[in-house]
């Protein structure tokens, strides 16, 4: 068992910091490197690389096949990783699937259903047809949207989607009409944990007790959840849910697909090939059971052994100290930028169900804009639409500025970024 | 970083007083182009008459790298010949994807000799040349072809 250090006891840091070889560089003319871009990618503690380089030094070989030792000690090793990313959501081994990203996790899902469609009679409740509706949110990162869409337009199904609320606590997921878009004909409703623009945290229980009233599959995007606070999927009760490595301290080229056990046993494959098979002849193929059904071909495999020592390193950690950290940072973001004039938060501005990506506009400043002053200074943030366009769309802005924070972040960082602003809105005559 | 290095003056002025701006009629090409990764974009019309390209007008949302530079255009192309424009964007395609290492002829470029910092700055040099991408679409919609100039 790790023992970790109860809620209460602040993160050290500095102490944090000495893992991250890259936080220690600095840009732009020796500018010591402001990282606030976790919410794209995070960077990885040498646990991480060190874990990933002794594999490669000491054990590597193609899992699942062959039968000498390094064999062996690889898919130990891969399995290992598995575990402990199961253990690290709440799900049972079986139902972890490793895919090459959280995208590739909800195409893996949308590609199964149809799939389903062309398969006997027993893939009845994985086929839509015209008729049928899918429902996501308006707050989807594109990784979730798209898939969806592909999905109706290949089946004839009908996308629907669940509004943002205005007015006095704006950009939460708006559930008023849940019961009238969530209905018998809704055979899955996908949506965000987190969004990685507005920074909400989505109520799931209404959600899943809907979709479960009316039989329709839940797929979960926990990209921004997982990687910043302790999260169950078990206990939330989703059918599905994805996330990736790399925004979770770990490398990229590997996320994750969670499957409810039953569910992943039912459906067909997505990828074919490889490993994936129980009975090959000529004429036909009968398929492995989950999760190796899902993962053709030789996996990612230092990869997997990465993302399983990162989350040795948030288990040592302590995932409830973690999110403690960042809605400190957050509140002091959120209230740092509000005291300039003429900057907007994008997404609730009460740090209740809220995560550490804080989006934001600045008046008469064009994002790319604001984004290159942060630059000069040494501050990396993400500019644009941040992969969530109609989201944009819809709160009548082009573009915004987003910083996202993990547990390496300290509140000076937050300082120099609220005078990072500052700075941008001088120099282009606003301030 | 200088930021003065990428934000001229020069710059800064199309920025905040563009010439030509917003869509004008009659028309003879039209053009929608956005940057998908910022979501900026720009709708442009040429007007050609003969060999000339009499008036370049235009509308969008963008930063200001990019706002100037369709200004900088406008400047540019109007009653030039549509050979002399497109003489001018293949150099100023080939400053922008330079990365710093091409040194502008200002006979040529004029005020767009100011984008030489953008150059150096990769993220960036698509917004400079969204402008550009749509001119030669809405030359193209016009029906007119433009010969040896490539926007990427």
């Amino acid at each position: 068992m790790t023992t970790t250090a109860p809620v209460t006891q602040p993160l050290d840091v500095a102490a944090l910091r000495a893992d991250f070889p890259i936080l220690a560089r600095t840009v732009r003319d020796a500018k010591p490197l402001v990282y606030l871009d976790s919410g794209a990618t995070s960077q990885r503690p040498r646990q991480v690389l060190d874990a990933e380089r002794k594999f490669l030094e000491t054990a590597n070989a193609a899992v699942h096949r062959g039968a000498h030792q390094l064999a062996e000690e690889a898919t130990d090793a891969y399995e290992e990783a598995r575990a402990k990313i199961a253990a690290f959501v709440g799900v049972g081994v079986g139902e972890v699937v490793f895919t090459k990203n959280a995208t590739e996790g909800v195409n893996l899902l949308a590609y199964a259903l149809s799939n389903a469609a062309t398969a006997g009679s027993e893939m009845e409740r994985f086929t839509l047809r015209p008729g049928d509706e899918v429902v996501i949110t308006e707050m989807e990162h594109h990784a979730n949207l798209v898939p969806w869409q592909q999905l109706c337009q290949r089946t004839g199904a009908t996308l629907r989607w669940l509004g943002v609320t205005e007015g006095s606590d704006p950009g939460r997921l708006d559930l008023a009409n849940l019961d009238e878009l969530v209905n018998e004909r809704t055979k899955v409703v996908a949506f965000t944990h987190q969004s990685n623009v507005l920074g909400t945290v989505n109520p799931v229980t209404p959600v899943v007790a809907r979709a479960r009233e009316v039989g329709a599959l839940t797929l979960l995007d926990a990209c921004q959840s997982v990687p910043h606070g302790p999260v169950n999927f078990a206990k939330l009760g989703v059918d599905f849910a994805v996330f990736s490595g790399h925004k979770l301290l770990g490398p990229s080229g590997i996320g994750v697909l969670y499957g409810r056990r039953e569910l992943l046993e039912a459906m067909p494959p997505f990828l074919t090939g490889g490993s994936m098979i129980e009975l090959v002849k000529m004429e036909e193929t009968t398929f492995a059971p989950p999760p190796q059904r899902f993962e053709a071909g030789v996996p990612m495999t230092s990869q997997a052994v990465g993302l399983g020592a990162a989350i040795d390193y948030l288990n040592a950690i302590g995932m409830d100290r973690v999110a403690a950290h960042e809605h400190a940072l957050t509140e002091a973001a959120i209230s740092g930028l509000q005291a300039i004039d003429g900057v907007r938060i994008v997404g609730p501005a009460e740090v209740v169900d809220r995560g550490g990506a804080v989006a934001f506009v600045v008046d008469g400043v064009h994002p790319h804009d604001v984004g290159q002053v942060l630059d000069s200074l040494g501050i990396a943030v993400r500019v644009g639409h941040h992969c969530a366009w109609p989201l944009h769309r819809r709160l009548g802005i082009p573009a915004s500025v987003r910083a996202s924070f993990y547990l390496y972040n300290d509140l000076s960082e937050v300082e120099v970024l609220v005078e990072g602003v500052r700075e941008a809105q001088r120099f282009f005559g606003t301030a | 970083m200088h930021l003065q290095s990428m934000y001229q003056e020069i710059i800064l002025d199309h920025y905040k007083n563009p010439h030509g701006r917003g869509l004008r009629e009659p028309y003879d090409g039209e053009s929608f182009q956005v940057n998908p990764t910022c979501g900026d974009e720009v709708t442009l019309r040429v007007k050609v008459e003969g060999e000339k390209v009499t008036d370049v007008s235009y509308d969008g949302q963008g930063c200001s790298i990019s706002q100037a530079a369709a200004s900088v255009l406008n400047d540019l192309v109007v009653d030039r010949t549509v050979d002399e424009a497109m003489t001018t964007m293949t150099a100023f395609v080939e400053l922008m994807q330079g990365r710093g290492q091409v040194e502008p002829d200002e006979d040529v470029l004029e005020d767009a000799v100011a984008f030489a910092g953008v150059a150096k700055y990769p993220a960036r040099v698509k917004c400079a040349l969204l402008g550009w991408m749509a001119f030669k679409a809405a030359l193209a919609d016009a029906g007119v072809k433009p010969n040896g100039a490539e926007v990427q």
